[in-house]
């Protein structure tokens, strides 16, 4: 940069003197501190979001022998593909699982599922009534849709640190991350898919003298079906690829494995959890994929 | 006793729509008030009456308001300014419940693209409007079965809407609107989406129905041969207002400006009228029980010089003239039968006037409409013919 032209960059840069530093980063950490008086708001959440995880879904699937767990699982997605005619599924599912019992992460496969459906369900018991909120609702969705902008784009690691602060560490504040970035698919795809019901069928249900209830349970919701249960899959899958950065605050699973394995340089180690991760994505999205047939 | 009753209805589009209501009355035009406030006009100060078990059609082009309209009537758009009558009751002042009551008892609607829910099966369907009204499973099964049977879709009720042709779909929703038994049917382009030789059956199919059902439809088209077909009365609309209301027969001799005028010029008349749009109730005498003296009697009291024997059930045996008669009463007989002409002139109710021509001038009687089953339905007299073609082109064919 030639001198001169130093000169007349700073003439400008000093016209935005007055603008002071804004102390953002110390306003949210004191709303953070602030938020801290409510701790037995969220030693509740924790509480909760642990037993759903922990006493509910990863003790009953560990009461499971792994060779049960797989053959039902199997067989259950058999049954699901049976009409298609198509068996990749199941085989996918058999195979997929001992490959993941035969490296040995079995116990991390458990507490992964755990994670990823407590993630889900909370999710879903949020997502599904905000976004049925959002649709019958203009203001609603105005608001709404920034924030569900600011959970998605925002770096997962940024919430992290308050996650802990609130939820300490363990397996809750994995959940809580979860949420926070798998949820916004659910929200937004049953707000689109019960504003895409086609006008008429709207006019039709409200013709024959619905009350707003029965329009959303008879029109509605089941007409958005099948977009409200795409958004499920991308939140599914989203709880999933969580599941790494959440082992950065002590959450146990495969996710740590793969953390581990970065950390050591370890190769062999981080294929196989990897592959494990992969094999687990791959077997939900195909089920839910399964759940839900676009057509009859 | 008029059933619907429409009074200054107006539907203004747009933010803050009361000043449009101003507008309007002094006299502006939707083309000035949409450039002065940027308030879109939807129907303007529409006013008329709905007789009880007529067929009322409205018509107009894309963009008159038609649709507007009809919503208006169940409120599934809200009126900006007027009101809406029905029985005697203002829909516009009723809170939601008693619109849901309304809309549950009284009227239900058929929709251009059918409105069907892909989800349900056909019964299901149907089955809806009872459903919501929480109408046990047994009875509204039921009424769907009977409603299904109507439309002639017995047979369907386990299927998809998307297993339907077109045709077939649109009896499933006039199915599911007659199994509330409303009183009125608001039918919205019900026909418009079906191809045109499916459009007129259903058209003979729903003035079937009409006969036993006597509702109160209200019809929208953009299809003036349709209305003119169905309609007992036509309404014409152009930019939110009505230019019209009349019979066919009003509205094609005596448009009222010159927008209507134009509408109608193209219509062949001969084409758009059958021999059941012009034919006139004929005395008859049932052979079953009339004799000569009965038929004589008859044909004095009416002037006529002729008249068709039918049996009990209307369906036609043949024709006895007047000299005849007069004959077999001075000798004392006392049976019809032997006088009866079997061979008479006859045309089906769906024969288009353009081909009636023939057989009205060279025939000496009235000429006997029949229906399906060879049952009378009325007479063509020659002038009725003449009448109906009135004001139109009557070229060298006729």
């Amino acid at each position: 940069m030639p001198e001169w032209y130093e000169s007349i960059y700073a003439w400008f840069e000093s016209l935005l003197n007055f603008v002071p530093r804004i102390p953002l980063g110390s306003w949210v950490e004191s709303f953070v501190e602030w938020l801290k008086n409510a701790q037995f708001l969220f030693d509740g959440v924790r509480g909760v979001i642990a037993f759903i995880a922990s006493d509910v879904f990863l003790n009953f699937f560990q009461l499971i022998p792994p060779i049960i767990f797989i053959l039902v699982l199997t067989g259950l997605s058999y049954l699901l593909v049976k009409k298609q005619k198509s068996y990749g599924l199941p085989v996918l599912i058999f195979f997929g699982l001992l490959l993941i019992e035969s490296v040995d992460y079995w116990d991390d496969l458990l507490l992964t599922l755990s994670l990823v459906l407590t993630a889900t369900l909370i999710s879903v018991l949020l997502g599904v009534p905000i976004g049925i909120w959002m649709a019958r609702n203009n203001l609603v969705q105005k608001v709404v849709t920034p924030i569900l902008d600011f959970m998605q784009t925002m770096p997962a690691f940024v919430y992290l640190i308050p996650a802990v602060a609130f939820f300490s560490i363990g397996i809750v504040p994995g959940v809580v991350a979860s949420v926070i970035f798998a949820m916004p698919p659910t929200v937004r795809l049953t707000n689109l898919g019960i504003r895409q019901v086609p006008t008429e069928m709207i006019e039709a249900s409200d013709a024959f003298g619905s009350t707003p209830k029965q329009k959303l349970y008879k029109v509605q919701l089941p007409m958005a079906k099948v977009t409200i249960m795409a958004g499920i899959n991308q939140t599914i899958m989203l709880a999933l690829s969580m599941v790494v950065i959440a082992a950065m605050i002590g959450t146990d699973g495969i996710g740590r494995q793969v953390y581990y394995a970065v950390g050591r340089n370890d190769i062999a180690m981080g294929f196989e959890a990897g592959i494990c991760l992969v094999i687990l994505a791959i077997i939900l999205d195909r089920l839910t994929q399964a759940l839900n047939p676009a057509k009859k | 006793m008029a059933k619907i009753k429409v009074e200054g209805l107006t539907k203004i589009f747009g933010k803050k729509p009361k000043q449009g209501i101003k507008l309007l009355k002094e006299g502006k035009t939707k083309d000035e008030i949409l450039k002065e406030t940027g308030l879109t006009v939807g129907v303007n100060q529409a006013s008329f009456e709905v007789k009880d078990a007529e067929v009322f059609v409205i018509m107009g082009l894309s963009g008159s308001g038609k649709s507007t309209l009809v919503r208006l009537l169940n409120r599934l758009i809200d009126p900006t300014d007027g009101k809406v009558w029905i029985d005697n009751e203002d829909l516009a002042q009723m809170n939601e419940k008693e619109l849901r009551k309304v809309r549950r008892e009284k009227m239900s609607m058929v929709f251009q693209k059918f409105g069907l829910f892909p989800f349900r099966t056909i019964l299901s369907n149907v089955e809806y409007g009872l459903e919501v009204q929480g109408v046990d499973e047994k009875a509204r099964r039921e009424k769907a079965i009977q409603s299904l049977e109507l439309v002639g879709l017995k047979g369907y009720e386990n299927q998809y809407p998307d297993q339907l042709s077109g045709g077939m779909q649109q009896r499933v929703g006039l199915a599911r609107a007659l199994a509330n038994d409303p009183s009125v049917l608001l039918m919205d382009e019900a026909f418009s989406a079906l191809d045109p030789l499916i459009r007129k059956d259903m058209q003979d199919e729903l003035l079937e129905l009409q006969e036993k059902m006597q509702k109160t439809i209200i019809f929208i088209t953009h299809d003036l041969d349709e209305a003119l077909r169905i309609g007992d009365r036509i309404t014409i609309m152009k930019d939110g207002a009505v230019v019209q209301v009349g019979t066919p027969e009003e509205i094609l001799t005596n448009p009222a400006n010159e927008y209507v005028e134009r509408f109608v010029e193209d219509v062949d008349r001969s084409k758009v009228f059958t021999a059941g749009n012009i034919m006139v109730r004929p005395e008859m005498i049932t052979i079953e029980k009339d004799g000569p003296r009965v038929a004589l009697q008859r044909m004095k009291d009416a002037g006529i010089s002729s008249v068709y024997v039918v049996k009990r059930n209307k369906e036609l045996v043949g024709i006895v003239h007047a000299n005849e008669v007069s004959k077999a009463v001075k000798e004392n007989a006392a049976d019809l039968k032997p006088l009866v002409q079997k061979e008479v002139p006859t045309v089906h109710t769906d024969t288009p006037m353009h081909d009636l021509f023939d057989t009205v001038s060279n025939s000496p009687v009235p000429i006997a409409v029949l229906d399906d089953d060879n049952r009378l339905k009325g007479i063509i007299i020659r002038s009725a013919v003449l009448s109906a073609l009135s004001g139109s082109e009557v070229n060298g064919n006729a």
